[in-house]
């Protein structure tokens, strides 16, 4: 009895109707911008400040609650000690910035000419893709001795291991981009008689391009990482050292709260470049373009 | 009817786009594939040629091969008697895909793009050519905005102005709707005819539905699957959209497909566009 109820007989249908859509004035813009408020707090800046102050003030209240400064100062004492430092820091981190420019850009330089030779032969492609696998897993540092051998105390020392920490982390994220590029976009590049060079820069390192920034940020982290690293093991050569010898020499004196504002500038450096550099290029290209959400 | 024309095209010279004995064959892991074999045919000036067959005739291949991506195995394929070996703008490709626009490119620049890479035309006249077509297919109030914002239809509209405002001696066509949904479908058949009324370019036209071939053509080459070969060659340049309903249509429609399943169709094919 009720399930014949429920099923709708076919013949039942409802009247048919058209009308006109109704007046949708009311709503008023279809479009319109978010109340400042909400825009405010959904800002990305807005939002990464508070985190920063935050775990600035944990920092500072725990320091204070431990109140032990030989082992975590606080951060107004990490600050005032890098203040009153400021002029030994900025010659450190000018020593510091100078080695990684100088092993970045060379090593992208060497990163390119593997990238293009992959690209251009199926050989160049495994010949590289032997290298990488051979020399990404080996840590930059353990190379160090070895450098150390070659090119002495100082710089090229520093660049060679940076070269070395840059290049196949580049390398591989280039030629992985590469290879994804979708085969209707290259033909459409083909199409217009685009060969070469002219085919790779103007179709192919595009298409590549979100591929291509990881790599530079990941080969910049790398880098960044290992030239602190190799600073801190290299010690003698204070005159022209770095960060890390800042650091190091801040260590052997026990004074920590050096050692925090040596370890503070390199977090803000690297906050630095990732928040201003590599999110003012996102945001121009692969943001822009709608490759990257 | 037919035979007539025959005669006019090897009577008269040189066609647009000559096809001939054209085998197709490329190698995938395991196997060698014969896509095509031994087809003829020829493209007029100001024709719409459609290459309609089952999937797997090869039709996308043959137009491949007329976009230069893939070289016969045998017979040759010539455009105004050149001998086609490589890619090239004088043969714009419209792709099935979205992704054949340049998403690092805005509107106009993709439409620009072209032109100065090949050094066609420059300067204020590609502008005001970039302008010109992109107006044709009514895109310019977006003139400036990057590929990802746009709809389907929208993005195929640019794909069509790109390749029109470089006036390629052809224009080749694979598949060009077939990812859209059926109401932007018909509006893009709708808006290729007028385009077409107004400028009257070749083009060679890719699809597997019988009514979008009828609609779109003037002309239909007709496949058979697996390798494919010629089956037939229709002239269909009296129908379109008004006289959908009439009798013809529907005994046309019976009648090719009959010709691409080999049987006495019962019904005509469901309206697939």
């Amino acid at each position: 009895m009720t399930t014949t109820e429920r099923i709708p007989a076919a013949g039942t249908a409802r009247p048919e109707f058209e009308r006109e859509p109704i007046d949708a004035s009311g709503i008023g813009n279809v479009e319109r911008p978010l109340p400042l408020f909400e825009r405010f707090y959904r800002n990305d800046v807005v939002q990464r400040t508070a985190i920063i102050l935050l775990l600035i003030v944990i920092w500072e209240a725990y320091a204070r609650w431990l109140d032990y400064a030989l082992l975590f100062p606080t951060f107004t004492e990490t600050v005032r000690v890098a203040f009153v430092d400021r002029a030994e820091l900025w010659l450190r981190i000018a020593a510091t910035m100078r080695a990684l420019l100088i092993g970045y850009t060379a090593g992208l330089a060497v990163a390119a000419v593997f990238t293009t030779l992959a690209v251009a032969s199926d050989f160049g492609a495994r010949f590289l893709s032997t290298l990488t696998a051979m020399f990404n897993p080996l840590p930059a540092i353990a190379l160090l001795p070895l450098a150390l051998i070659w090119f002495g105390l100082g710089t090229p020392s520093l660049v060679f291991v940076i070269i070395h920490s840059v290049l196949w982390a580049v390398a591989l994220n280039t030629l992985t981009g590469f290879r994804a590029v979708p085969e209707t976009l290259r033909m459409s590049g083909r199409n217009l008689g685009l060969k070469g060079v002219r085919y790779v820069v103007l179709i192919l390192v595009p298409a590549a391009f979100p591929s291509i920034l990881a790599g530079l940020k990941i080969g910049w982290a790398f880098a960044w990482r290992t030239l602190i690293a190799a600073e801190l093991v290299f010690g003698a050569s204070s005159r022209s050292g770095g960060l890390g010898w800042y650091i190091f020499a801040a260590r052997s004196e026990l004074d920590t709260a050096r050692v925090f504002a040596g370890l503070l500038a390199v977090i803000v450096i690297g906050l630095l470049v990732e928040a201003v550099i590599f999110r003012t290029i996102e945001s121009r290209t692969v943001k822009l373009w709608g490759m990257q959400r | 009817m037919s035979n007539g024309k025959k005669n006019e095209m090897s009577g008269s010279g040189r066609s647009l786009l000559e096809v001939s004995g054209v085998t197709l064959q490329y190698k995938t892991a395991h196997h060698l594939v014969t896509a095509a074999y031994k087809v003829d045919f020829s493209v007029e000036e100001a024709e719409r040629y459609v290459i309609l067959g089952p999937s797997g005739c090869g039709k996308s291949t043959l137009l491949k091969a007329v976009g230069g991506f893939m070289p016969p195995v045998e017979g040759s394929i010539r455009i105004r008697g050149r001998e086609v070996t490589e890619p090239g703008p004088d043969r714009m490709m419209v792709f099935q895909e979205f992704e054949q626009l340049m998403p690092w490119k805005t509107v106009l620049q993709n439409v620009l793009f072209p032109m100065k890479v090949t050094r066609k035309f420059s300067g204020e006249e590609a502008r005001k050519r970039a302008r010109a077509a992109i107006d044709k297919v009514k895109l310019t109030p977006f003139l400036g905005v990057y590929p990802h914002m746009l709809s389907g239809g929208m993005k195929m509209r640019v794909a069509i102005a790109r390749a029109m405002a470089l006036e390629p001696d052809i224009l080749l066509m694979d598949e060009p709707f077939a990812a859209l949904d059926a109401i932007t479908r018909r509006t893009m058949q709708q808006e290729l005819l007028t385009l077409w009324n107004q400028l009257h370019f070749t083009m060679l036209f890719v699809t597997h539905s019988i009514e979008e071939a009828m609609i779109v053509g003037s002309r239909i080459l007709i496949l058979s699957p697996h390798p494919g070969r010629v089956r037939a060659e229709l002239n269909t340049g009296a129908f379109d959209f008004n006289n959908m309903d009439d009798p013809e249509f529907g005994a046309m429609a019976k009648r090719i497909h009959g010709l691409l399943f080999d049987t006495q169709a019962k019904e005509p094919e469901p309206v697939t566009a």
